[in-house]
Formats: structure tokens, sequence, C-alpha cells
């Protein structure tokens, strides 16, 4: 992975140095709470109904087990000793003291991990595949792209004060683990007809009240040319891109606004005049990509025969391998999911003991690698076969091998109300119950992908509008109360789900995602999946049988 | 009034003259507006020339005024405002302005170090009593990882 050198060492040095000065001018009442908001913000600081939430950046997903056990110090001391993953790959503190934070920024920076831009109108965390580097159909390893991204948007002088915050996800191959195309600028590496390997760039995805598909805004991209690129995109946003109305100033409305044609008109002219400067160095390529080589993968390890005999006799870890793991492009590995989704607990939540193992294992197992995904669990994606058995043993007395990966328990759910100052319902402890509702794990692989989003507000943390099924937390007159909508997806046949009918009060909450799931299973036809089944019936059959009762 | 000038704290030495007000020798700045309605009376102006421009206003329109000014006034309406950050860097990389590119309105110090790498030199503090305090701001962070007005080269260029 990315190692720092000096200058990015210096630059998050100084930057815990600027925050704690700017943290000692906020509490010395030298700076308002205006003046100070956005500087936390741009610092992964908010401050949240019980105390201030930090967040911090994993960049592309990508921790070492000395980060990850740094992480789980920090939890301990800092914080009630677990953290939350997010779907962009981060995590979240959230109890930390807000005098506290420089110093947790300070050691964070000794790991090389910092908050920058985590939050606010900038250029957020660049979010890739879980399994880029690793994966077979894989035309390209995105992480160096998404390394040079992440320096070029860190502290770019000019984007610092967007008009909204402004996400980049990339990704590798055709499957789509990033929800690219709901992301402002979501970029696939393609090959061309000459063979020639580039981008293909998007713009004006989103999620939140306004939940749009991204449009391809040029179809392939030079390599060399993609900061230039980047940066005609920002500098035509920045400038044009409403600032009267922040629920109209994400690009995705810009774009909508001016139709895409019209955005490309202007990002082309603005690029061409750009381009030169800005193009890439294959020096600085190279550069980057040493960091991403391949481990030392043992060219021996499909030879082994321990594996097969442990599937054949151990039928709990038989089951967790068909479901957890993922097929490794190099023989005799395998990637794997550390399930951060047991029944019962919240979603993307882990402890600092749980974290400390996960070190130990990765350290072990997987060359000191952890990656965190959008699903909010964590991979370990080099793992030998041979390794397998033991690691799934281990995983499993931690409670961090839940069977459940892409099932109907493998829940995306924001912090809702009972931690968010944003929220206006409570997410987890109903997430909580739908998991328990289903807990027969031969049901949940009966019912196949179904994937669950759950957000406790209009900002859609948890992308509840691209959920297979999606749950949004409403405040009506005090009460909290549940829109469900059906057939979204965040892959690459993205689409934004339709709304089943009126809310649902939250006692009706998880009843509700039985009576959805009973619908299916009437209405499938074979081994259907619940998505494609509510892409062929509509929304109205499960509409009657959700609101028969009324 | 004291402003910071090429990190320097310094008298300012220019009037910002409202669309009403009558024209007087010396440095003055108008806004747009008022330059393109009294274009041909200001050229014979006497006296430094500046023209105010907002995040509102069309940049490209004024390209070809660009040489009779001596100064550009960028106005923040809110710091988080930022638009004009956009109009300092291509009024400097783009346009070739070599006058001095001022920040005005909601200007704080801990927007100093990201205006000045966009190419402002000058700045009008919203609190004028913490020019010395803001000074430091331009030392923040002594690299980009971009091209800046400052530094036209990108780091990986330098590495």
């Amino acid at each position: 992975m990315y190692q720092y050198d000096k200058y990015d060492q210096m630059m998050v040095d100084q930057r815990v140095a600027q925050f704690r000065d700017q943290t000692r001018r906020y509490l010395a009442g030298e700076l308002t709470e205006d003046q100070f908001r956005p500087l936390r913000l741009a610092n992964g600081l908010y401050i949240q109904i019980h105390a201030p939430m930090l967040r911090i950046a994993v960049p592309y997903g990508l921790m070492s087990s000395k980060q990850v056990r740094k992480v789980a110090d920090i939890a301990r001391r800092y914080d009630k000793g677990f953290v939350h993953f997010t779907t962009r790959t981060n995590f979240q503190l959230n109890w930390p003291k807000l005098e506290d934070v420089p110093d947790i920024l300070a050691e964070l920076a000794t790991v090389q991990m910092h908050a920058i831009q985590t939050s606010g109108n900038d250029i957020r965390n660049t979010t890739t595949d879980q399994f880029a580097g690793i994966n077979a159909e894989e035309i390209e390893d995105p992480r160096p792209w998404a390394e040079i991204i992440r320096q070029w948007s860190t502290f770019h002088p000019e984007f610092a004060y967007l008009p909204r915050k402004f996400k980049i996800a990339i990704i590798g191959s055709e499957n789509d683990r990033a929800a690219t195309k709901l992301h402002d600028i979501g970029l696939h590496l393609v090959k061309n007809h000459d063979g020639e390997i580039g981008f293909e760039v998007l713009v004006g995805g989103g999620l939140g009240r306004t939940p749009i598909i991204g449009e391809q805004i040029r179809p392939f991209l030079e390599k060399e040319d993609l900061l230039s690129y980047l940066e005609a995109i920002l500098r035509v946003y920045n400038r044009l891109g409403r600032r009267d109305n922040k629920f109209k100033a994400r690009i995705k409305i810009t774009v909508r606004e001016h139709g895409i044609n019209h955005i490309r008109e202007l990002v082309e002219a603005e690029w061409v005049q750009i381009r030169d400067q800005l193009r890439l160095d294959q020096k600085e390529i190279d550069r980057v990509k040493a960091f991403f080589t391949e481990p030392d993968y043992d060219s021996n390890a499909a030879a082994d025969t321990s594996f097969e005999a442990k599937l054949e006799e151990d039928k709990a870890f038989a089951r967790w391998l068909k479901q957890n793991t993922f097929e490794h492009k190099v023989p005799g590995y395998k990637a794997v999911y550390v399930s951060l989704k047991k029944h019962g607990q919240a979603p993307g939540d882990i402890t600092s003991e749980q974290l400390e193992i996960v070190a130990d294992l990765a350290d072990k197992f997987s060359f000191g690698e952890i990656r965190s995904t959008h699903t909010q669990n964590l991979v370990l994606a080099d793992v030998k076969q041979a390794d397998l058995y033991e690691l799934w043993q281990q995983l499993q007395a931690e409670g961090l091998a839940t069977p459940n990966i892409n099932t109907l328990t493998d829940i995306i759910c924001c912090p809702g109300l009972d931690y968010c100052g944003l929220a206006n319902a409570t997410s987890i402890p109903l997430s909580k119950q739908i998991a328990e509702r289903f807990d027969d794990l031969d049901h949940l692989y009966d019912l196949g992908d179904i994937k669950i989003k759950f957000s406790g507000c209009m900002n859609g943390c948890a992308h509840q509008s691209v959920g297979h099924i999606g749950i949004l937390g409403v405040d009506k007159k005090g009460e909290e109360w549940y829109q469900f909508t059906l057939g979204g997806s965040s892959e690459a046949d993205a689409s934004i789900g339709e709304r089943l009918g009126k809310a649902i009060p939250k006692e009706d909450v998880v009843d509700t995602v039985s009576h959805l799931i009973d619908a299916y299973v009437d209405l499938r036809r074979e081994d259907e999946s619940f998505l494609a089944t509510v892409r062929r019936v509509g929304v109205d059959p499960f509409k009657e049988r959700v609101y028969a009762d009324n | 009034m004291q402003i910071i000038k090429d990190r320097e704290i310094v008298e300012d030495n220019w009037l910002h003259l409202d669309d009403e007000a009558q024209l007087v020798a010396g440095n003055i700045t108008v806004s747009l507006a008022r330059w393109q309605e009294q274009h041909e009376t200001l050229e014979h102006h006497e006296g430094g020339l500046g023209l105010r421009l907002s995040g509102d206003d069309p940049l490209e329109e004024i390209v070809p005024d660009l040489a009779r000014f001596s100064l550009i006034v960028l106005l923040f309406p809110v710091f988080t405002d930022g638009r004009c950050y956009s109009y300092a860097k291509l009024l400097r990389e783009r346009y070739g302005f070599k006058g001095e590119i001022r920040a005005q309105g909601d200007v704080l110090q801990d927007q100093l170090f990201y205006m000045s790498q966009c190419g402002i030199n000058s700045f009008e503090l919203a609190n004028p009593n913490r020019l010395t305090n803001a000074l430091s701001a331009f030392d923040d962070f002594s690299e980009s990882y971009q091209a800046t007005v400052l530094r036209p080269e990108p780091l990986y260029r330098r590495r």
C-alpha cells in the first residue's frame, strides 16, 4: 500500500497543527460557531446529539494492521472502545471530546492517517472496489489512481469551498461494488477499441433527497489526462453550482438544470486550456503504482488439500466459505469478508478488541492489510486456502464470521437518531430487529441477494434510495415513520427505488419487511432474485401485501 | 485602514467608490456596472483604477479590459462562497493579470492560505484587529500537491 514520503507526512502534520490552533481559537472565543463549523467539518468533526462525532478517512478503504491497531487504541482511550464503519469506507468515533480531537488527529498522523475532508463542502475520500487488485475480471487496479486523486484533492486550494460536498469513486472492473453511478464523479477503467486503457467518466450521480444516476460525460479519457479533466469538472462546478439553496447545490442538480450536453461543452472547453499543464508524468504514475505491486503470493497455494477436506467435514465452515469469501485471481487464495453484521449488533460497528484481533489475523494470514467496504464490512483480501479454516475459527470466536454477506441481514445502516444530530428517526435498533427476525440462515440463503439500506433521514447516508429494499426514517409531528422503496440498485444496473406507498409506523417496520419477503417468495420464478422480481412485476403486488390490513 | 499585502501589514491607499459617489482623483475602485457605464470617463482617470468583481459577475467579459486595471477586488460575501478562488486562479494563470488581486468581504485568517495559493495577494480582513495573528496563516502548509499560482509545478514534478 501507499507509504507517505516526507511531503505527505509534513502536510498531515501541519494540518494537525493548523486544526489545533483553530480549536484553541474556537474554545477561546476568537472564532464564532459559524466560522469554526466549516473548519471542523473539513477535519471530519461534527457536533452531534450526545457528543462530537469524528469521521476518520480510510483512503480507498485500505489500512495496514499497524493503522488498525492505532484505531483500536484511539477508540479505547478517547472513545467508548468501538468504531462505526461508513458506506464511504471511512469510520467514525461517536463520543470523542472536542478538546481531544487535535490529539486524536496527531496520533493518527503517526500512522499516516487523518480526517482530512471527510466532511464539508469539499472533495471527499475517493472510494473504490474492495476487491481492487485481486479481482480476475479487473481491467486495471484502480488503487494507484485513487491515490493520485487523493493527493490532488487534498487541500486543493481552489476547491475547498465548493457549493456542496463532492464525492468520487473509481472502479477497475465492470462489476460495480463502489456505487460509482451514484457519485458526483464516477470513473471506470475501460479499454478502448485500440486496446488502450483509460477512463470512462460519469458525472452528476448522487443520493440524498434527489437521487440521480450519473451520466456519461466522456466515454474515454487517457489516463495521463485524469487530473486535468477532474480539475475542469470541478472548476465548472465551483463557478456554476448553485449557492442559493443547499438542497440544489450538488453537481447532480447543476447537470440536471443545464443538461449534460451543456456541462460537457463547458468542461471540455475548460479542459483544453489546462490539459497540457496538468498532464500526469509517467514517472509519477510509476512511482505510485510501485506501492501497489502484488504481495509475495505462494505459487503452491492451490496444491493444499486440507482445505477440501475441511469443507467436507464441517458444514458450518462450508456455509461461511460460500457466503463470506470471494474468488481471488491467484489460484489457492480467497478474499475473506469479516462480517460486521452479526445479528443483534449495530451494522458496521466493531470493538477495539475485535479490531486488534483482525489486525493480528491480517498479519498472520493476509500480508498485514485490511480493507473496509462500501457495505460496512471488512475484508482480508489475500488469504491462502490452507489458512481459511483457522481464520474462520478465529473470526467465529470473535463474532466476525456471521455467514450473511449479501443476504438480507447484511444491512447498510446509518447511525440514525440514536447518535446523529441530523436524523429524524431511529435506524440501528430496527436494523437489529430485522436481523433477529431473519435469523434462520437456511431461510436467508433461500432468499438470496437482498440489499436492505436503512437511513434515519433524508440525507440518506445508508443510500436507501438504491436499496433493493430502501427504508427511510421521516419525522411526522414528532413521531418516527418510515418510507419504503423497492427496486433500487447501486451496481452496474443502477436504479432508483420506487416508493412503496404511504409511510409506515415504527412498530410495523419489521412486519413490513416480512410482508415484502413473503410476497417475493410467492411471486418469484424459480431462482429469480428479489430485485429481478420487483423489476418484472413492479411495486403493486408488494404494495397490496403490505397495505392489505388497512 | 490597514490591510495585508504581500504578507505585510500596510496602510491601504485605495478608495472603494460607491456607484453613486462622485469620482475623485487618486486610487479608486469601481463596480463592474460603473465601469461598463462610464468606461470612457474612467479611461482618463488620474490615479490608479481598480475593479470590484463578485462571483456573480461574468469574468470572461472583462478580460479585454484587464490591462486598464492595477487592482482587481474579489468579493467574498460569505467566506464559504468559493467562486472567487477560481476567479483569482484564472486571472493569474489564464488571463495573465499581474496587478494586485485583493480579497474583500468575509475574509478570515483560516482561508488566507488557500486564497494566496490561488493568486490573491492582498486581503481586507473582516476583522482588521486580527491582522498580526492572520499573518501566520500563509505558512500553515509549506507544500501543496497541486499546481498553484505560487507553486506552478505540481508536487509530483518536484518529488
